[in-house]
């Protein structure tokens, strides 16, 4: 858990972060959102003591991070930022093991842990691990990135635009990839971006920045129907809500009894994925299949539609 | 495969060994020089030997400037020295504008003659390459490298040690070698206040009207110090390129 209580941020005269409190559930994704220069990296970085607060505290699960030098709570929790950051002189290897080789792992400990996260991120530890930064493509180094950011098994990741310098393709996948890591190692994550639809992705909940304020911390779909200002809603942008509001929810929720003709769909995909699905091909409702693979009733564009729209 | 220039270094240093070993082995090729009855090998002591003593103040006098230099670039690169910056940087400058052979004449009332005041010429010559470089590379390294380096948690010196310095060493190395190459050619001077260098060689075909000495002395300090340059800067290059640069 992670506890932001009244955090300013001052430089001279000028205001970057104003008052922010906001309490982040353990095991959870927030993003905080926003435009640029509206004080997200600030705040982010306020978490791991990269930049001093002027006034407030931040708690990590009840302990003030002010508690312990701040280079031992750094290596607590992790930090990945855009473009990486990798140290061009280690290997791919040498640059995991940064953080266990500062907390003084036993090298077969470090070694171990290298070889899962490059495997857990689909890089051959045999063909990777001794080659250097350069040598990765764009979506390798990212993955590279999280990699040291997780090998010390932090319980709190911090993310600042971290897919930022990657293409579409490898971006959505790179996203996807995340959130079965998150899964996986059960982090409490905070990704800073500007991109909403990476934002809806990825979130539990989204922290919406502007000037300096949170104006807005709520669920994806709390924010959808009810934008606490013009400007969250101008955020998401007012032709995008209804495709958003389906793309939040799964096949899952939509399910209506009865049978439809031709190719299924899991219920595992969004319900933006099965409207998309019934508009190419024209047809009415399809078939659900559950994770199982076993039907389980029909999608239909009629209940979705009814599902897309707001609130009267 | 031995690329062509390489080859010839190789044999740039075969002839320079072979010359400080066997000079007598060239003595057609610099008898055209001199007056017929006149040395045309340098024979008030040993050219090898002088070669050696060239290398040592060298290698004494950069060894010091690499120190000084960079202690002094560390420092004025943390936070807490930063304001010693532009008083160290005049230091520096004043230490390269003001003349070697300045300096050895204001040392030699101090140190007596001999290799001393040599040394401190050479010292105080060869700081500002060092320092400037050491302060470039320390200076331009990549932000987001820097910000991923205190975001692990390393501690101040575990980022110099890890990080910076490692990073910026092909910059700083490339401080050393001209300081190196510059220092090699000055260090003939200190032969003006008796120190034992290559500059003897020269000295003493002035004094004695031998183009032949003049000429030798200078061909191997000109030797000399391009074989060091490009040692140096094939270092350089393979440092740099595992960094992908
Ligand atoms: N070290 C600093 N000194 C002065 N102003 C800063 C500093 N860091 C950030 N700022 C200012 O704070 C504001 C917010 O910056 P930042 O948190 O990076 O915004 P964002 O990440 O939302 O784009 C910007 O106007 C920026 O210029
Ligand atoms: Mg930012």
């Amino acid at each position: 858990m992670i506890e932001i209580e009244g955090i300013t941020k001052r430089y001279g005269e000028t205001t970057v972060v104003r008052d922010v409190s906001l309490t982040i559930a353990p095991r959870t994704v927030t993003v905080i959102v926003g435009t640029s220069g509206s004080g997200k990296t600030t705040l982010l970085r306020m978490i791991n003591r990269l930049v001093e607060p002027t006034s407030g505290t931040i708690k990590l699960d009840g302990e003030d991070n002010r508690s312990l030098p701040d280079y031992e709570l750094r290596r607590r929790i992790g930090y990945a930022i855009q473009g990486h950051g990798l140290f061009p002189h280690r290997t791919v290897a040498q640059n995991i093991a940064t953080v266990p080789t500062l907390l003084g792992w036993d090298g077969a400990r470090i070694e171990a842990k290298v070889t899962e996260l490059l495997t857990l991120f689909q890089l051959d530890p045999v063909a990777f691990g001794p080659r250097y930064p350069h040598e990765l493509s764009g979506g390798q180094q990212q993955r590279v990135g999280v990699a040291r950011a997780l090998a010390a098994e932090p319980k709190v990741l911090l993310m600042d635009e971290p897919f930022g310098a990657l293409d579409p393709i490898i971006r959505a996948k790179a996203q996807d990839d995340l959130l079965a890591i998150q899964k996986h190692f059960e982090t409490t994550i905070v990704l800073v971006t500007h991109d909403m639809e990476e934002a809806f992705h990825l979130a539990d909940r989204i922290a919406v920045m502007d000037k300096g304020e949170v104006v807005q911390y709520a669920t994806p779909a709390e924010m959808l129907v009810k934008p606490a200002t013009a400007f969250v809603e101008s955020l998401i942008g007012a032709g995008e809500r209804p495709f958003r509001l389906l793309a939040i929810e799964t096949v899952a929720d939509a399910v209506e009894p009865g049978a439809a003709e031709g190719e299924a769909i899991a219920s595992a995909a969004t319900q933006r994925e099965a409207l998309s699905t019934l508009l190419w091909t024209g047809r009415k409702a399809l078939p659900v299949i559950g994770p199982d693979g076993a039907l389980i009733g029909k999608v239909s564009l009629d209940g979705l539609v009814q599902r897309a729209a707001g609130p009267t | 495969m031995l690329r062509l220039p390489t080859l010839f270094r190789l044999f740039a240093f075969a002839v320079l060994v072979a010359f400080l070993i066997q000079p007598q082995w060239f003595e057609p090729l610099l008898r055209p020089l001199v007056q017929e009855n006149a040395p045309a090998i340098y024979n008030q002591g040993s050219l090898l030997q002088l070669t050696l003593l060239h290398l040592r103040t060298v290698a004494i006098a950069t060894a010091c400037a690499t120190v000084v230099a960079l202690a002094l670039a560390i420092l004025v690169t943390r936070r807490s020295g930063a304001e010693f910056l532009p008083l160290s940087r005049s230091l520096v400058n004043i230490g390269q504008t003001f003349p070697p052979v300045a300096v050895l004449a204001l040392a030699v009332p101090i140190f007596g003659f001999g290799e001393k005041p040599t040394l401190i010429a050479l010292f105080l010559y060869g700081l500002l390459p060092i320092f400037e470089n050491a302060l470039t590379g320390l200076t331009t390294l990549p932000p987001s490298i820097m910000e991923a380096a205190r975001g692990t948690g390393m501690t101040g010196r575990q980022r110099l040690m890890k990080i910076e310095l490692p990073l910026a060493m092909p910059v700083i190395l490339a401080g050393i070698r001209l300081s190196v190459v510059i220092s090699l050619a000055t260090a003939t001077i200190g032969s003006t206040v008796a120190a034992r260098t290559l500059g003897e060689v020269i000295i003493a075909g002035l004094q004695s009207n031998n183009l032949a000495f003049v000429v030798q002395g200078g061909l191997i300090v000109a030797v000399l110090a391009v074989l060091i340059h490009d040692a140096l800067q094939a270092a350089e290059r393979s440092l740099g390129s595992r960094m992908g640069r």
